[in-house]
């Protein structure tokens, strides 16, 4: 290490944690990219937080009723509605995903090439699972609920609005992880990081921790409210 | 796993084999600097070129004839998102923050130089988009920079079919270049620093733009989610931002939307993007008056923290500019001590330029003057921008020209000083010639001049009650007929100070022939760009060993040392001794 790295910081934590960062060569002690991805998810997350800021703020302020969640989005089984069913399976899903990610990620660092990308492939066809069950779910509103972008019969026109633009944001988020899930995998395959290091398989488990956390946040406040 | 920095392993860089990989698909983060330098002086001129034809009919109304009403909106709208985004945030991020962070940090490239290249393409491709807007039936959108709706996307107004449509796709694909960006920016100046190179010794032209660059990060995706929604208005016919509009008895078919809720998330982004702009000037500011004085800048820490104040704090006030929108009154008592505490950094900082020229050694070089006179232009838009910022004194000022000056004269003039001071006080550094002297004076002291000319004015004829964004004023009982010859003067002394712009041009291309040699270091300064084995530096910055940084970026006039400056790299040695680094 360098000259500066040897003072001690005198102080409190304030000041221990400044002089810790405020070090020379880098920042944060991890791989760039992994900073990186960090910085770009703290962005993801005002973009995230914006869509639903103004989701809250539209609902609330719709002088007419919202429509009733739990009944839209309940499936039938043998008759009987069991309310948002389809939402729990299609969460359940993305958190085991979520999962087996992690698992990749320990792998990934043992440098099992094998066991690391067939986790990562088993990750990213959750996700495939995870967005065909939204498609599902689109199709099904769509075409027997009549729930449209500019209007439907139970309430406010906000809802199928609203709901369209986060969960199509979301589901994009998804969609674009499972292609870089995808990526990654066959790169481990081919030994792609054998001399770079398997930070990647990290990094990109940063991003797909993180689409399963905003997920969570949109079902409580879409689904749950 | 043991993790190595970036510093100490050095980066596997691509160098290029063709011209075309050498000067248009480049990698190399200067290359792209000066890409987004010259696409950013294209859409500039463009916005100048608006600027004229909105003033020719301004000041001679019903003589030119070049513009129509519709026409004259989509001028305004614009000429104030180009200038504010596609010029100065590409030019001061995109631009100087490509040019200098690694060479500053002492970095051989971006921590991610594909990306990087990506950045500059994706934002080629939001100018051309927003450009084309020009020749879409319906023309440009004329909603203003603000684009409020109802108005923005409602038939009838100035754009309201493609031009609005192009505008928020522009938008959309700006913010994606510049998150690929400005990730490089910040990843840089934060993990690819060499060695020896503590925060605490970075110029603080690279904490300006590194802080910059964390606002828009933040920012920009308010802008973002408030565009997407836009577009669903306008195009699915959803109703996010429209309420059910009566318009001769007939009722709109959108219904329930909160006009409000846009405003809200256009200023969330719209106030940051004020210091988006405002941080790296405030930086390179400094640098430049360091260097120039001769003398290291007052206050290093102090005005490191003032920075990360003022970014910190240009998250909370961005209902300042919505006082007249019809929120709930209480918020404009918060937003108005919000916006009277962020003065107090801001203040923090122009009196420690003031304190750095005290007794500097100061040489008037042409950066130098762009420096000084930023000083003037940025202590009279701020303290107009306390006025605005008090609700009392900002209602009857709403939709004013005072706040034209106000904006013009802190976001507008300021940054532009500013850019120019950095370009040629950098110029030298990238190209291996200096710009011309005497060409610089005369631009320096023709904008400068012409600057008042222009902008006081404007605050006159603001307090006397002229609204902004009117095409033409006749005769009217609420101001004097008078104000029709200051609008005139207003006019003639803008197209001076347009066409001083054009002399700025012109020296740039021609020292790129015919300048006055430039060596490694002609300003005689301290920070590591100067340091480069090569002039203009290499793909790869320095030469087989990154540089070791032992000192501040401040080491001017230290006593007993054989020079007026210590370069940050220089070995500590007798000749260093006195040196103190606060």
């Amino acid at each position: 290490m360098s000259e500066s790295s040897g003072q001690v910081a005198k102080g409190g934590v304030v000041t221990e944690l400044v002089t810790d960062w405020g070090e020379d060569k880098e920042v944060f002690k991890v791989h760039w990219g992994k900073a990186m991805m960090w910085i770009f998810l703290l962005s993801d997350t005002f973009i995230f937080t914006s869509f639903l800021t103004g989701y809250m703020k539209v609902r609330t302020s719709s002088t007419i009723p919202w429509p009733n969640a739990s009944e839209i989005f309940a499936l039938s089984f043998g008759g009987e509605p069991i309310p948002l069913i389809l939402i729990a399976i299609m969460t359940f899903v993305l958190i085991t995903s979520s999962g087996t990610m992690a698992l990749a990620v320990n792998y990934g660092y043992r440098r099992d090439r094998g066991k690391t990308a067939l986790l990562l492939f088993i990750t990213a066809a959750f996700g495939l699972l995870f967005v065909g069950m939204q498609a599902f779910e689109w199709t099904k509103l769509i075409v027997e609920e009549g729930v449209r972008p500019w209007g439907n019969p139970f309430g406010a026109p906000q809802f199928g609005a609203c709901f369209f633009m986060i969960t199509g944001f979301h589901g994009g988020h998804v969609s674009g992880g499972v292609i870089y899930l995808t990526y990654v995998a066959i790169g481990v395959l081919n030994g792609r990081y054998e001399k770079k290091g398997y930070d990647i398989v990290e990094i990109c488990g940063l991003y797909w921790h993180f689409v399963d956390l905003v997920w969570v946040f949109i079902f409580a406040f879409f689904y749950l409210w | 796993m043991a993790h190595v920095a970036l510093a100490d392993k050095g980066q596997d860089l691509a160098h290029p084999k063709t011209w075309i990989g050498a000067y248009v698909w480049s990698q190399d983060h200067k290359v792209i600097g000066i890409q987004y330098i010259i696409v950013a002086t294209a859409v500039g001129l463009v916005a100048l070129a608006l600027s004229a034809m909105m003033r020719l009919q301004l000041g001679f109304p019903g003589i030119f004839d070049l513009i129509q009403p519709n026409e004259y909106y989509s001028a305004v709208t614009m000429h104030g998102m180009i200038m504010v985004v596609f010029m100065l945030t590409a030019f001061f991020l995109g631009g100087f923050g490509n040019l200098l962070i690694p060479l500053m940090c002492g970095a051989r490239d971006m921590a991610f130089p594909y990306m990087n290249m990506l950045s500059f393409w994706v934002y080629l491709a939001s100018v051309l988009v927003l450009c084309s807007s020009f020749f879409v039936p319906g023309g440009a959108t004329g909603a203003g920079w603000t684009l409020y709706p109802p108005q923005a996307i409602t038939e009838g107004s100035a754009g309201s079919g493609m031009g609005i449509i192009l505008m928020l796709v522009s938008l959309a694909l700006f913010i994606v270049a510049f998150t690929m960006g400005g990730l490089n920016y910040v990843t840089t100046a934060f993990q690819a620093r060499t060695r020896g190179m503590t925060l605490m010794r970075m110029p603080l032209s690279v904490w300006g733009i590194i802080m910059a660059t964390i606002l828009g990060l933040l920012a920009f995706p308010a802008l973002l989610v408030a565009a997407i929604m836009m577009l669903l208005d306008a195009t699915l016919g959803t109703s996010f931002f429209m309420p059910a509009i009566s318009d001769l008895g007939e009722v709109s078919s959108t219904s329930g939307g909160t006009p409000i809720l846009f405003q809200h998330l256009f200023w969330f982004f719209g106030h940051p993007e004020v210091y988006i702009v405002a941080l790296p000037m405030f930086g390179i500011a400094s640098d430049l008056i360091s260097t120039h004085a001769r003398k290291n800048i007052f206050g290093y820490r102090m005005m490191v923290w003032a920075l990360i104040a003022i970014g910190g704090l240009s998250f909370i006030v961005w209902a300042h500019h919505m006082y007249v929108s019809g929120m709930n009154p209480y918020f404009g008592f918060f937003f108005a001590t919000t916006t009277l505490i962020i003065a107090v950094p801001t203040a923090i900082k122009v009196y420690n330029w003031v304190l750095t020229l005290w007794h500097g050694n100061i040489h008037l070089n042409v950066p130098m003057l762009f420096a000084i006179g930023f000083i003037f232009t940025f202590i009279h838009g701020g303290i107009t921008g306390l006025f605005l910022g008090n609700v009392a004194v900002d209602v009857p000022l709403s939709d004013t020209y005072f706040v034209i000056g106000h904006f013009h004269m802190v976001m507008g003039v300021s940054p532009f000083l500013i850019v120019f001071g950095g370009m040629y006080h950098w110029y030298p550094k990238f190209t291996g010639r200096m710009l011309n002297d005497t060409m610089g004076k005369i631009h320096f002291w023709v904008t400068f001049l012409g600057t008042y000319a222009i902008y006081l004015p404007m605050h006159y004829i603001g307090i006397l009650g002229v609204p902004r964004r009117y095409f033409a004023y006749g005769t009217t009982l609420s101001f004097p007929d008078s104000v029709q010859v200051i609008n005139a003067s207003i006019t003639i002394a803008a197209l001076i100070v347009g066409t001083a712009q054009l002399l700025f041009i012109f020296n740039i291309i021609w020292s790129l022939f015919n300048g006055k040699k430039a060596d490694s270091n002609p300003w005689r300064a301290t920070t590591l760009e100067w340091q480069t084995p090569d002039t203009p530096p290499k793909h790869g910055n320095w030469g087989p060993e990154l540089p070791v940084v032992y000192r501040w970026a401040y080491s001017y006039s230290v006593p007993g040392a054989d020079e007026d400056f210590i370069p940050q790299n220089e070995v500590p040695s007798e000749n260093s001794k006195h040196e103190v680094e606060t």
